[in-house]
């Protein structure tokens, strides 16, 4: 047990956990959720939002389908357009989960007990969303199957010198991953559902589920280890999964794309918009479903903190770009980033930097940082901010490159934004249907927490 | 003291309840002391203490984890050496096992079949699913995810005897003691 430490009343915002919480109370709270909680009003009428956003996506992927990629803003040279700013903002988001369930497990940061779970429900659906949009993209996504190696009459084999290559091994390997890893998590609070279920279809559902989890601690003694492996891999994945994804972009010769400093400013750009996008769900959640005893100000204080140092290295990332472009003095590094900032889209390029700077330099003060509802609105303008970034990198380095003879212009079509919204409804669906289904709090870790939980030293008789 | 320990019908072991974490390192640590070795500790939280308390360390799950991290990037190295080779680009001579280029799917693969070792084979070891298992027929264990903590010790163990095993129980400040039914 680590020894408390006196922390001075000026940066102290409050308990991990609120005092008059017990073992049982904790598991009765969070599993009640699950198996207590009536189907309210708001949750339906949010479901039944989030479901007609998801039929964007249908309809969105019939008529790709149908038409092929035409139906989409992309052309030469803009072959790259929504697909894949959806994609790499999608992916991004993702990136919160896994820092607040690895890293944090690892760093020993306890208050990321909390909203861990959550968090990498968030990465799963986020991933899930951002993986619709390279397939939608191939044109003909019933041969998605190409892109994997396997033995064929065709005797062709993928370029395994490709980005792109890269990124299938990476975001599926991702996906497998955070799935093994939020499963395992499951397990122990999967059989207190079983144990506390009252309706007999719930206990055997959670029964299966929770696969005879009984606590045991021969069991418990392999379950931390693997936990704690499966952080240790899940960390270096983390990290290696954006790199892989600003190689999309790094590894070609495009002006404003061929650049070093990619790999760690994409990765830091992820863990930021992932962060606004767990503080644009918990806060909500926190308040509809009152947990604020559990996801106390000091989680958001945290996150916020998170937040704005993620963002600094992102706003040092746009500050290098600009410079070195200048410094390179290769004219057409120099040109991209006039154009960005005077061109076409110098509208999205200021928009980018109020949102994803100037704006968030608010979470500077602590009175912003445990301010619910002005939090939850910063946060909402970083996930704009970053989703400008994306649009600004690809768009911007795409429409006018070497030639201008071969110059255009992108603009986004129905389609484009139909599909885009449809992953929106994609995840929400996805978050509406787990909140009533799991536990959305990690109730084994919670208990971690309690005092009740300390083991004292008894005198041996 | 609630022990209905009576003889005759099967018994898979003997099960006594603790308020605390503390009593059941305790009780733990007392068990094991006393000699009984077919004994498990429940509880609805990891508790460290125990480990060292029921002296386990098991660490084959760190061990199979490293063997396929290792057969990952063997695996993934290999695969894109295959690949490189069985569809040859040549580009102004460069060497097909392009090393560098291949490290990103190597450590992908590395990472994808060490984890799921990791998730595998705990749940082996831990013979994951197991759809029936006598503990829970005690009513009481319900309470073991919740906020209780229980030790059992098996009647297969060669120290176990019915009366002699509960009185110890007992003994160890066991809120309450229950027969497991096989």
């Amino acid at each position: 047990m680590p020894q408390p430490v006196e922390i001075p009343d000026k940066i102290y915002v409050g308990p991990v956990i609120d005092e008059g919480h017990s073992l049982a109370s904790v598991s009765d709270k969070i599993g009640g959720i699950v198996l207590k909680r009536k189907i309210t009003l708001g949750w339906t009428l949010g479901l039944f939002l989030a479901f007609g956003l998801l039929q964007g996506l249908a309809a969105g992927a019939v008529w790709l389908f149908m038409k092929g990629v035409g139906v989409w803003g992309i052309n030469i040279p803009n072959g790259w357009g929504f697909a894949i700013i959806n994609f790499v903002w999608w992916i991004g988001i993702g990136h919160a989960g896994t820092l607040i369930s690895a890293i944090l497990l690892l760093l020993n940061q306890s208050w990321r007990n909390a909203i861990n779970r959550f968090a990498e429900a968030m990465t799963l659906f986020a991933v899930m969303c951002a993986g619709m949009f390279p397939v939608l993209h191939t044109g003909r996504p019933w041969l998605a199957y190409w892109l994997f190696p396997y033995p064929n009459t065709m005797d062709l084999w993928p370029q395994v010198r490709s980005p792109l290559l890269w990124d299938v091994f990476a975001v599926s390997t991702y996906f497998t991953i955070s799935a093994v890893f939020w499963f395992v998590g499951l397990l122990p609070d999967l059989a207190t559902l079983r144990d506390t279920a009252k309706k007999p279809w719930q206990q055997r559902v959670y029964g299966m589920l929770s696969m005879g989890w009984r606590g045991s601690a021969r069991h418990w003694q392999r379950y931390e280890k693997a936990s704690l492996l499966l952080a240790g891999l899940a960390t270096p994945l983390v990290l290696s999964v954006h790199t892989v994804v600003s190689f999309d972009f790094a590894v070609s010769i495009i002006p404003g794309w061929h650049t070093t400093i990619f790999p760690p400013y994409f990765v830091a750009g992820a863990i930021y918009s992932g962060f606004a996008m767990v503080l644009t769900l918990m806060i909500p959640v926190r308040t509809f479903y009152g947990l604020d005893d559990i996801i106390t100000l000091r989680h958001l204080n945290n996150m916020a903190k998170v937040a704005l140092a993620t963002g600094m290295i992102v706003a040092y990332g746009y500050s290098m770009e600009a410079f070195f472009a200048y410094f390179s003095a290769d004219k057409f590094e120099r040109f991209m980033m006039w154009n960005r900032m005077t061109g076409p889209y110098a509208l999205f390029y200021w928009c980018l930097i109020l949102c994803n700077i100037l704006i968030p330099q608010s979470l500077w003060s602590k009175k912003v940082r445990t301010n619910p509802l002005i939090l939850w609105f910063v946060s909402i303008v970083i996930n704009i901010g970053m989703w400008l970034e994306r649009f600004v990198i690809v768009i911007t380095s795409l429409h006018r490159d070497f030639l201008p003879s071969s110059w255009g212009y992108y603009a986004p079509t129905v389609w484009d934004w139909a599909v885009f919204v449809g992953t929106l409804g994609l995840f929400m669906t996805c978050i509406f249907l787990f909140l009533r289904v799991l536990p959305l709090i990690t109730i084994f870790e919670l208990r971690m927490l309690l005092p009740g939980a300390e083991v004292k030293e008894m005198a041996r008789q | 003291m609630s022990a209905h320990i009576e003889t005759g019908h099967p018994l898979y072991g003997l099960m006594a309840e603790f308020e605390t974490p503390t009593e059941l390192v305790h009780a733990a640590r007392r068990t094991r002391e006393a000699g009984f070795r077919k004994f498990d500790a429940f509880s609805p939280l990891p508790i460290h203490e125990l480990d060292e308390a029921m002296d386990l360390h098991d660490n084959r799950v760190s061990l199979f984890t490293f063997l396929g991290g290792l057969t990952g990037c063997a695996g993934g190295f290999t695969l894109c050496s295959w690949c490189a080779s069985a569809f040859p680009l040549d580009v102004g001579g460069r060497p097909l096992i392009s090393v560098p280029m291949f490290i990103p799917i190597t450590f992908e693969l590395t990472i994808l079949v060490g984890g799921l070792t990791a998730a595998i084979s705990m749940l082996v070891m831990n013979g994951f699913p197991t759809p029936y298992h006598p503990v829970f027929n005690v009513e009481r264990f319900a309470t073991a995810s919740r906020n209780k903590f229980f030790l059992c010790i098996e009647a297969d163990d060669p120290k176990f005897d019915r009366q002699a095993t509960a009185t110890f129980l007992e003994s160890l400040g066991a809120e309450e003691i229950a027969e497991v039914a096989p």
